[in-house]
């Protein structure tokens, strides 16, 4: 510990107009380094205490800046670069619809960034404790009365002529502050272990209290507004029927409309005989089309040639220009669609019987334009 | 301590005879141009007589609901601006007489005002209860009254306050104002959708009635703020008034200038974003031949201009700056009102010519003439407000 030294004169005065006074006269008089100290803001003090104006505000506008253009460099990549989509019909890169999170953006960088600023360059965090804060003289000015702190180190200082002049002020409870230097220049404050522990204590009780009551003993579903319906939903147990099932199976002996059961399940040879009962039209092998693009694409490539985008990161998907396939009756590939294959699954919920037999039209129509028959070439 | 101000330095002056004069010549030539204007060409006149209805409107209405607005937040910076925002809003005065010419034209105006349109066309009939004529004029005659109901009680009694001091008039004004307020928003959305948005009567917009009340504002603040710095350097107002006192002037031009952006935007990016045939076409009709120049230049001069003109707070209170960018910002008023007006009357291209410099003229003039005539009868200083003495002390 070292020696205590006069760090300040301190003194106190009764009204705002006073204190206002007193700073113009302070400023006045050449004092570089001093404070005034209220219990609230006053209007006019900046002026009478002669205080450039404050550099916060570059901080914000920087940072703020840095928002904007991050935001903006962030969605520009995303949907330009990185993820061109066409979304809404709007071009890849919708300035509009930026603009409200580039402002929301700067306006937030903006805040945080000038607190966090104003904490680690004006009020010097880490450091968070002045042994000033710890005398009467704070006491008084956090409740009822304007003081005035002139520090020693301010070279207008003088320890009998500032005390004359602060006496010449009308100040009361004129105080000489002594400490240790090592009490207020310091960073470490912060680590210190009484202040480290109560910080310590209320976050965790703080987060105790929250988990235990939010999730304990006041759950509340968040944003449950229209996830609990009155009404049966599927894998739901449900009071309504005798055997607690809310799903319901069809009617015995009942088919759905449009629908005939497959019958040869378990038969691949039956179904061989299945014969396509669609004609050859345009509208079918659109149809076809369609499907096959949609469905069987993925796996099997558009041309059926089983070189799609997702090859390598399955078991291969077979070629359809197999003379095994080209071989096969359509009552065969009708089996492979409905019930599946190996790591294929089937498609019976995607396509209905009609969209089945059209996209064998389909790939019929592929494998003629590989292996095309004589007849063909007339 | 000498910065502050214990009692009332104010003796009553008129205002330099420039003043009345330059107001007297700008409206015998503006009269002159827009009866020339009637003569030879109506319809355009009648839609520039819109436009010049709109900023009266804009400019009484503003500084009507700047001076409520300080009653009712018990604003004490004010005080010693608050007569100016009164002498401004007896424009409202001359609202009723601007608007006897658009109501002469209404067809050249409205289209929805041909009843034989209006019956060909589904969307309009079923307007109809709503857009029709006799129901039009009863609606904007009742807010007239209204507006000039509000003002005569409430600078009525501000005047009263001169005389007799007397701080009750403050609290009944408080009261009063409060009670403007709701019939402000709702007069103020309903004059906006009538006068202007019926223009294109298909067309609608639920943010339109904000979207004028920003502009509405600005344009009352803007024209306060010019007359309160002019006076003060003339040394009209009361001794003692500093930057300090003009700064929230400063940066309430600046908060509505943001605010006009924001509503603007958020009209302008709802419509682009929907898409829909029935919205986007007010904004096509507005990015057509050269009028695109104009709405790209409404974006400068209505945001990016002020924006950055009052960014900084010693901008907010110098008092240079402050008169340029309040002359600036009732420019861009002018030009926010044209450019929702005029493209419904040309298409292709904007027009300017002698017939909008008249009416402007004409405008221009009248204000000056009316702030005039109020300041040479009236105090042009609050001086019997209990806050005046803290308005003038009033330091950041």
């Amino acid at each position: 510990m070292s020696e205590k030294v006069l760090y300040a004169l301190t003194g106190l005065f009764e009204t705002p107009d006073q204190i206002i006074d007193a700073a113009e006269k302070t400023s006045d008089g050449g004092y570089k380094k001093y404070d005034v100290n209220t219990p609230y803001p006053l209007h006019g003090m900046n002026q009478a205490m002669k205080l450039p104006p404050s550099k916060l505000g570059y901080a914000a506008l920087v940072f703020g800046l840095s928002g904007t253009v991050s935001a903006l460099a962030l969605m520009y990549w995303m949907a330009v670069i990185d993820y061109a989509h066409v979304i809404g019909g709007k071009p890849y890169f919708p300035l509009p619809a930026f603009v409200p999170v580039m402002f929301e953006v700067t306006v937030l960088s903006a805040a945080i960034a000038t607190v966090f600023t104003m904490l680690f360059v004006v009020f010097k965090f880490p450091n968070n404790s002045h042994p000033l804060h710890d005398t009467g003289y704070m006491k008084s000015v956090s409740r009822d009365k304007y003081g005035i702190c002139i520090l020693a180190e301010d070279e207008k200082f003088d320890e009998n002529g500032t005390l004359k002049f602060l006496e010449e002020l009308g100040a009361t409870n004129i105080t000489h502050q002594y400490f240790t230097e090592d009490s207020y220049a310091t960073w470490w404050s912060v680590l210190d272990k009484k202040f480290a522990g109560i910080l310590a204590v209320t976050a965790i009780a703080t987060s105790l209290v929250v988990y235990i009551g939010l999730n304990k003993v006041l759950y509340m579903q968040p944003f449950s507004w229209m996830m609990e319906q009155e009404k049966l939903n599927p894998q739901k147990g449900s009071v309504l029927f005798a055997d607690g099932f809310s799903m319901r199976n069809p009617v015995q002996g009942t088919i759905a409309r449009g629908d005939l059961p497959y019958e040869y399940a378990v038969d691949p040879e039956g179904a061989s005989k299945l014969v396509n009962p669609l004609p050859i039209t345009e509208a079918n092998l659109q149809l076809g089309k369609v499907k096959y693009d949609i469905y069987c694409s993925p796996c099997h490539g558009f041309l059926g040639e089983g070189d799609s985008r997702l090859r390598g990161q399955f078991p291969n998907p077979p070629s359809l220009h197999s003379e095994k396939v080209r071989d096969w009756t359509d009552g065969r590939i009708y089996h492979v669609i409905a019930m599946g294959q190996n790591v294929m699954p089937s498609y019976s919920s995607q396509l209905s019987r009609n969209e089945k037999w059209a996209t064998i039209l389909y790939v019929r129509a592929l494998q003629r334009s590989l292996n095309a028959k004589e007849s063909d070439l007339q | 301590m000498n910065s502050t101000h214990h009692s009332l330095d104010y003796i009553r002056k008129d205002l330099p005879v420039n003043f009345k004069k330059i107001g007297l010549i700008l409206s015998v030539v503006g009269l002159i141009l827009v009866i020339a204007a009637y003569y030879s060409d109506p319809v355009r006149s009648a839609f520039n007589n819109l436009v010049f209805l709109m900023l009266l409107t804009s400019i009484g209405l503003g500084a009507m609901f700047l001076v409520a607005i300080e009653y009712i937040g018990g604003a004490v910076w004010s005080t010693p601006f608050r007569r100016i925002a009164e002498f401004l809003a007896a424009v409202l005065i001359l609202v009723p007489i601007a608007a006897i010419p658009v109501y002469l034209n209404l067809h050249d105006l409205y289209h929805w005002t041909h009843t034989d349109v209006v019956a060909a066309d589904k969307i309009l009939s079923s307007k109809s209860p709503y857009l029709n004529e006799s129901f039009m004029l009863i609606r904007i005659a009742l807010f007239m009254a209204i507006w000039l109901i509000f003002y005569k009680i409430i600078t009525g009694n501000s005047k009263k306050q001169d005389e007799s001091k007397d701080q009750n008039l403050t609290t009944k004004n408080i009261k009063i104002s409060a009670i403007f307020m709701p019939f402000f928003a709702l007069t103020i959305t309903f004059a906006a959708i009538d006068w202007m948005m019926s223009l294109e009567p298909h067309w609608f917009s639920t943010i339109y009635g904000v979207y004028y009340f920003s502009g509405t504002v600005l344009a009352g603040l803007a024209a306060v703020t010019f007359l309160a710095v002019y006076l003060n350097e003339k040394g009209l107002l009361v001794k003692g008034l500093k930057s300090d006192n003009y700064y929230s002037l400063g940066a309430l031009l600046f908060a509505f200038t943001n605010f006009w952006a924001y509503i603007a935007f958020s009209q302008y990016m709802l419509i682009w974003y929907a898409n829909l045939p029935e919205e986007t076409f007010w904004y096509l009709a507005r990015w057509g031949g050269n009028w695109k120049f104009v709405t790209l230049g409404l974006l400068v001069v209505h945001f990016i201009v002020p924006y950055f003109g009052l960014l900084s707070q010693p901008s907010k209170m110098d008092p240079k700056r402050l008169k340029f960018m309040s002359l600036w910002i009732l420019f861009a008023h002018l030009y926010d009102i044209y450019w929702l007006v005029m493209p419904t009357f040309s298409k292709e291209s904007f027009v300017f010519g002698w017939i909008e410099a008249g009416f402007l003229s004409l405008a221009v003039g009248v204000i000056l003439l009316i702030f005039n005539y109020k300041a040479s009868r009236e105090n042009v200083v609050a001086i019997g407000d209990p806050k005046l003495i803290r308005g003038i002390n009033f330091r950041l």
